[in-house]
């Protein structure tokens, strides 16, 4: 598999994968993050969409100790067999929650339950946190359901929308503005800065979506 | 407690920010101008990441109930103490009751006012950052208003004013070429140096949107998401760049065509809407080799000035 190895910045050191992205590359490199985490020195480890990016304090460890500790972890790091956890979250489609959810289903030329259905019938995985505090990106959206991204941004997106950009599904923890077509909407938090870890969902976790009527 | 009269309405809390949370999509945060805040803590034996109100484009008034020392750094204001201008960049005393007001900003955008012991709001996820998007930090994770009230920690035994001169700097800002630099057409490729790049309006905590007379053009397109730091200078798909700030997203998808160095990094903050600022080249071990200076300059000043830890 073609890796790039590329220095972001003074301290920062990214290693990226070819695309299109897949769940066991993606295991495999959240592994080497759990791996490294802990490693005196290493400020953070921030998985991206096959890519992880690594910060390192370099008067604790310089940054060619840093590439090489990474290079090693890299060839050895094995992907899990399984998930993390078992997430489950029931969402309310359609409706004010998800204003985008007719037009995406007639761009996949299905209707509206058929669209539902293929959306929580499939298992996704988070692959990775970022764009906003807790925001989580799912790995496993049907190809039949991608969507491409709004033309103009919504200014407020409200918090647990349930949205889809390309072929990436995702999920608002927190009011936002953003590009994506947004098709629902789940109640429970999925971020707290109070709690920890303040985000409701973590990298490796697989996620369910059930479908809730509406109040 | 700092009792707030007035204060310029996008004016935070800040401190150093957080580290080690960008894999849970939590950014650094903190002051625009790190180099600023640590100035302005040294000088009052605070410290290195000591909270203290960031002011955005603007002034406040305000009142303390214990005698407390001030130094300000960053943004250039006119100080007042009960309505007496004080000498500019020497740290001050203010007696309980008395109102210290900040007129400006004179030069620069974001200042830093500190004050002896620092703000002890309750740290959030590690830091007093207020992280603005996330509704948490600072206080209430909200910009600062009048009234509002701001614990602070221990006083410290000052003796006499010290003073510490701005850094002299220039608008050309070192950048260290990025991962889609060479995906630039040759013209955009020369154009990123050459070109005089203006501070739009829209810019902020976030980012600072880039405007220039020539837009560049750029063959890779949108990109998997990855992580991104202050500093990353993107470009969209319209060919004007953004320079991330201390408040931007953990993650992006646009062409990376560059990275500030990190040591000059707080130069976003002086830069205002309408400022023209260029780039230059810089490669990995100058921009280490600077980055390791300034942080040596910090520590010598923070020894000189007599800091505890120091």
């Amino acid at each position: 598999m073609s890796e790039t190895w590329h220095w972001l910045a003074e301290h920062a050191l990214c290693l990226s994968l070819a695309p299109p992205p897949d769940v066991l590359t993606q295991r495999r490199l959240l592994a080497m993050a759990a791996q490294l985490r802990g490693t005196p020195g290493l400020v953070d480890a921030v998985p991206g969409l096959h890519n992880l990016t690594l910060m390192t304090d370099a008067a604790r460890l310089p940054p060619a100790d840093l590439e090489a500790l990474a290079r090693r972890a890299w060839r050895t790091a094995r992907p899990a067999r399984e998930t993390l956890r078992e997430r489950a979250l029931r969402v309310r489609y359609g409706g004010a929650e998800g204003p985008d959810l007719a037009d995406c289903a007639g761009r996949s030329g299905m209707d509206i339950e058929a669209f539902v259905a293929a959306h929580a019938g499939a298992r996704y995985e988070v692959a990775c946190l970022g764009f906003l505090p807790g925001f989580a990106y799912l790995l496993g959206l049907p190809e039949a359901l991608q969507q491409p991204r709004r033309a103009s941004p919504r200014l407020q997106v409200p918090a647990g929308s349930v949205a889809i950009g390309g072929a990436q599904t995702g999920l608002y923890p927190i009011e936002s503005p953003g590009g994506w077509q947004l098709i629902g909407r789940c109640m429970q938090p999925l971020f707290d800065a109070r709690l920890e870890p303040p985000c409701w969902l973590l990298p490796g976790d697989s996620v369910r979506f059930e479908p809730e009527d509406h109040a | 407690m700092l009792e707030l009269l007035q204060v310029a309405p996008m004016s935070t809390v800040q401190d150093l920010g957080r580290e080690g949370l960008r894999h849970l999509g939590i950014g650094g945060g903190g002051a625009m101008d790190p180099f600023a805040l640590q100035r302005a803590n040294a000088l009052l034996g605070n410290a290195p990441g000591a909270a203290a109100i960031e002011l955005c484009a603007g002034g406040l008034r305000l009142r303390c109930t214990r005698d407390a020392w001030f130094a300000l750094q960053g943004a250039a204001f006119e100080m007042r103490i009960e309505g007496r201008l004080q000498p500019a960049h020497l740290r001050c005393r203010v007696m309980a009751g008395q109102e210290l007001s900040l007129q400006g900003p004179q030069a620069g955008w974001f200042g830093v006012l500190a004050v002896d012991g620092g703000i002890a709001l309750p740290p959030v996820l590690g830091a007093r950052a207020t992280v603005l998007r996330g509704g948490f930090g600072g206080l209430d994770g909200r910009c600062l208003r009048a009234g509002d009230r701001l614990p602070l920690g221990a006083a410290s035994p000052l003796q006499g004013r010290r003073g510490l001169a701005p850094p002299r700097w220039t608008p050309v800002l070192g950048l260290l070429p990025g991962p889609e630099f060479q995906a630039l057409d040759a013209d955009s490729r020369a154009l990123l140096w050459r070109q005089r790049w203006r501070v739009t309006a829209h810019s902020d905590r976030m980012g600072l949107r880039l405007h220039g007379a020539q837009a560049l053009h750029c063959g890779a397109g949108e990109l998997l998401s990855c992580a991104s730091l202050p500093g990353l200078v993107q470009l969209p798909p319209g060919g004007q760049p953004i320079v991330l700030a201390a408040d931007a997203q953990t993650t992006g998808g646009y062409p990376r065509i560059g990275q500030l160095m990190a040591a000059e990094r707080w130069k976003l903050a002086q830069l205002r809407p309408g400022d023209r600022l260029q780039f230059a080249p810089v490669d990995l071990d100058t921009a280490r080799e600077r980055w390791d200076d300034q942080q040596r300059e910090l520590r010598l000043l923070r020894s000189t000035l007599g800091c505890p830890d120091a």
